[in-house]
């Protein structure tokens, strides 16, 4: 076999964990590898260690055949591996160009950086995998799928023949997705070797040739993926049976919770996000708003929770207009929110994991007294969550959360708002990031939320989320409704058209 | 590495560092080490290592708490301004103004005893949390950095302060008037113990500071919500938590502990108020004594102490013949150090884990790697 990478035996130790066991990864050139695990199940550990940024305490790596250490990613560079980001690491004011030579410009004979020859360079690069980028334009004016191609372009210039990808999809849109696989598979054909983390199993038998399983930091399977269906890879994932159907009872609707009466909010740049928007979300029932990103979800959102100002409009909770109600009112008067951004929002990332557990009750009864925390109340309700929502981290209760992995921290943002129980709870994106046993257990729980007469307002860009999720599906489109429609009479094309703009006659709005 | 020993390790490599860099210098110019090392132990502890025999001297351990007293106090302010993200660097300027208002309090309110002690001191404070108020709420209104406004803060406080105290009774174009006796924070008890030094009752001010710090900091949910704010503005916001009204409290604390420094310094080291050339740097002593420790409690009551002797001993020093700069070398070079953090948690990692690998020997070696 003609391996481009081999991973022998690998194993990595943290202080309190031990990340990789014994793991061993063998990718053959010119194909596409995967490698699926669960969140802290060790591939972004063992893909460091490939890039250079962890060393393994045990274990051998080869590339191309040859043993190698790889000390830093300078080192990874020269061996031809090269890694895309999940975040990006752009500049954002440069040019696609000046982003790609950056670290190592190119000189005319003046001394002066020589833009011209690599802008061409890379608008030949750009053509042969059918990237469609312009080199002159800068990274702010282009979309998130276009500067992920910056990203990889940024590989290709520097030779790399070994290529990571981490989570590539998790930021794209449906399209963008099925634009990536191509891309993908065009380099993998002109003998680009590619490893894929992720553990989307949809993506993985789109386009990978064979899959690495990971399971608790150990090395669990190697299947050929045109063998195995996606139902045999979740289980050996997650190492049990996975039901992939959400299981909604019929319940009785109650009274409206949420009643949102022409509601508009200006974005930060003061132009209109959201335009007349009405809608209202009732007791027993989870209103998913479906929409491409950026149509207004996140002023919505925001303006429900009180993060932004409303321009015009009513908000009604449970009767009461809160539209004047400053955030903590708020959410004292029964509004729960999963925010978008779990690090801008959802977490204080210095704080200890007890300590982002209590961010809304900190100052109540149940934590503190006369103004003094109690620490053993604190403790106990941190064990209890960290073990009713399986939260892993290092070193438990304890961990600064910005050690933890994107998952684990969703999850805790996820523990923390459900266990709160509000009679509004609104998620957004719950399950970004999160892997198939934990995205199963969070739905789960959403559900149970809604089947205990809670009013659930889910937004997601995914729309196999809404669809399993919802029971009526508002779709949004430039700050307004295109359509609701009953979860049970749509269906994907329906709503992608929507979503695109066109206005259809669904359900109304309970009136 | 655990991150708490990194905590405490880090800062004694820069204090070790720091005192390295003085012995250099001494030998560069043809000093004798020993005198750096017998001024610190004579301003520590009153005895003289280069006259063996002679008596310890407890005046010297007692001017030394006195330098210490003020800045553990600017330290704190610094520290709890920093915990809710601000750079409080108007702290000099509250120092200014507790130490007027304590002072014109103390000449022209006649009290009477204990009273005016506790008063002139409380007072002191307040004008401090008053001073911070306004940049505060430039901040939480208007988003003004409190940087610009506390800087701009500190003149006003030096040159408006300097008019008020001429402006007392019986002032000179240097000084008031003292302040009376039952004002003062001095005790004759203390003077015989010390040999005469300026020792006071201030220190029990600053252990109640240093620990209430801790506890507001560390145990209460006030506490809780300010360290939110500091960490991350956003998240605290989208909790529920007030952020203005977090960040105006949290200055004005800080400001209030700057006017006590202020208070003290009045009412304990000098006994009147000073019409004052330049500023006395207590304020900027505090942001680096906040620095070296870490902006906590613990930490910032050591920094203080080691920052406090680096300052008595300049005197001592040059009565040994090296010239007094040494010990501003010494101090500015812990702070250099200490900023360097980074630097030195690359070398610690990069050492330990050299020696975990020769103990191991596990990392095949092999490959065409640089």
């Amino acid at each position: 076999m003609d391996y481009a990478i081999e991973m022998l035996n690998i194993t990595k130790d943290f202080p309190g964990i031990r990340a990789n066991d014994n793991v061993t990864l063998k990718v053959e050139r010119g194909t596409i590898h995967a490698l699926l695990g669960e969140n802290g199940a060790g591939k972004s550990t063992l893909m460091s260690i490939l890039f250079g940024l962890y060393e393994p305490t045990e274990g051998i790596i080869k590339v191309n055949g040859k043993e190698v250490k790889i000390t830093n990613p300078n080192v990874a560079n020269d061996l031809g591996i090269g890694m895309v980001h999940q975040h990006f690491k752009l500049v954002h004011n440069f040019t696609v160009t000046e982003n790609i030579i950056l670290g190592s410009e190119p000189k005319t004979k003046f001394g002066t950086v020589d833009t011209k020859t690599t802008a061409k360079r890379i608008d030949e690069l750009s053509k042969k995998y059918g990237f469609d980028i312009d080199p002159s334009q800068k990274i702010e004016d282009i979309t998130v799928g276009m500067q992920q191609r910056v990203e990889i372009l940024k590989m290709l210039y520097r030779n790399a023949d070994i290529l990571i990808f981490d989570e590539p999809t998790a930021v794209l849109t449906p399209q963008e997705i099925d634009e990536l696989i191509a891309i993908m598979k065009s380099l993998a054909a002109e003998g680009k070797t590619i490893i894929l983390i992720t553990h989307k199993l949809k993506e993985i038998k789109a386009v990978a040739d064979k899959c690495t399983v990971l399971r608790r930091g150990k090395f669990i399977a190697e299947v050929e993926v045109s063998k195995t269906s996606e139902k045999e890879m979740a289980e050996l994932m997650v190492g049990r049976e996975v039901d992939f159907k959400i299981h909604k009872p019929e319940i009785q609707l109650g009274n409206k919770v949420l009643e949102i009466k022409d509601l508009c909010v200006k974005n930060t740049r003061g132009t209109r996000a959201v335009e007349n928007f009405s809608l209202s979300v009732r007791s027993g029932e989870i209103v998913g708003i479906a929409g491409i990103d950026g149509n207004g979800q996140k002023e919505l959102v925001e303006a429900i929770t009180g993060l932004c100002p409303i321009t015009s409009g009513t908000l009604i909770l449970n009767g009461k207009d809160v539209s004047g109600f400053s955030i903590k009112k708020r959410i004292d008067s029964g509004i729960g929110h999963v925010p978008e951004d779990r690090h801008k929002h959802g977490l204080i990332l210095d704080f200890k994991l007890k300590e982002n557990f209590i961010i809304h009750g900190y100052n109540t009864e149940q934590f503190s007294k006369n103004g003094i925390l109690n620490f053993t109340k604190i403790d106990q309700y941190a064990d209890k969550l960290i073990n009713e929502f399986d939260v892993r981290s290092g070193q438990g209760k304890e961990t600064i959360t910005r050690s933890m992995s994107g998952g684990n921290q969703q999850k805790a943002i996820i523990a923390r708002e459900i266990d709160r129980s509000p009679d509004l709870l609104i998620v957004v994106q719950p399950t970004r990031g999160l892997d198939v046993g934990a995205i199963e257990y969070i739905h789960s729980r959403i559900v149970n939320e809604r089947n205990a007469g809670k009013a659930v307002l889910l937004v997601s860009f995914e729309l196999d989320e809404i669809l399993g999720l919802s029971d009526r599906i508002a779709v949004m489109y430039n700050g307004g409704i295109t359509g609701i429609v009953n979860d049970k009479e749509t269906d994907e094309k329906q709503l992608g058209l929507m979503m695109a703009g066109s206005k259809i006659e669904g359900v109304s709005d309970h009136e | 590495m655990s991150k708490k020993n990194e905590k405490i390790i880090i800062p004694l490599i820069a204090v070790g560092l720091g005192i390295l860099v003085g012995m250099i210098i001494l030998l560069l110019s043809g000093k004798d080490i020993a005198t750096l090392f017998a001024g610190l132990v004579k301003g520590l502890t009153g005895y003289d290592m280069l006259k063996a025999g002679s008596a310890v001297n407890l005046r010297y351990p007692g001017e030394f708490l006195v330098s210490t007293m003020p800045i553990i106090l600017t330290g704190l302010s610094i520290s709890f301004a920093y915990r809710t993200g601000m750079f409080n660097i108007g702290c000099e300027g509250q120092v200014i103004m507790g130490s007027l208002v304590s002072c014109m309090v103390a000449i022209l309110v006649p009290m009477p005893n204990f009273i005016a002690v506790v008063v002139c001191i409380i007072v002191g404070g307040i004008a401090g949390a008053l001073w911070a108020f306004i940049p505060g709420l430039l901040k939480s209104k208007f988003n003004i950095s409190e940087v610009v406004t506390g800087i701009m803060l500190n003149y006003t406080a030096l040159y408006g302060a300097n008019y008020f105290l001429r402006a007392l009774p019986g002032s000179s174009a240097q000084r008031t008037v003292n302040i009376p006796e039952n004002a003062m924070l001095g005790s004759e008890l203390f003077k015989q113990i010390t040999n005469n030094s300026r020792f006071h009752w201030g220190f029990i001010i600053v252990i109640i500071a240093v620990v209430l710090f801790w506890f507001i900091i560390e145990k209460t949910s006030f506490g809780y919500s300010l360290r939110a704010t500091g960490f991350n503005k956003e998240g605290a916001r989208y909790a529920g938590i007030k952020v203005n009204k977090s960040i105006i409290l949290s200055i004005m604390i800080s400001g209030f502990l700057a006017g006590i420094a202020g208070a003290i310094v009045v009412q304990g080291t000098f006994g009147y108020g000073r019409v004052m050339v330049a500023m006395d740097n207590y304020g900027f002593d505090g942001i680096a004594v906040a620095l070296v420790g870490g902006c906590t409690a613990l930490g910032v009551t050591f920094a203080g102490m080691l920052f406090g002797l680096l300052k008595v001993t300049q005197p001592l020093l040059q009565t040994f013949g090296v010239p007094k700069e040494i010990g501003e070398i010494i101090s500015s070079s812990i702070v250099f150090f200490v900023a360097l953090q980074y630097a030195i948690q690359y070398y610690l990692l990069k050492f330990t884990s050299g020696k975990k690998k020769k103990k191991q020997e596990l990392q095949p070696q092999g490959g065409d790697v640089k």
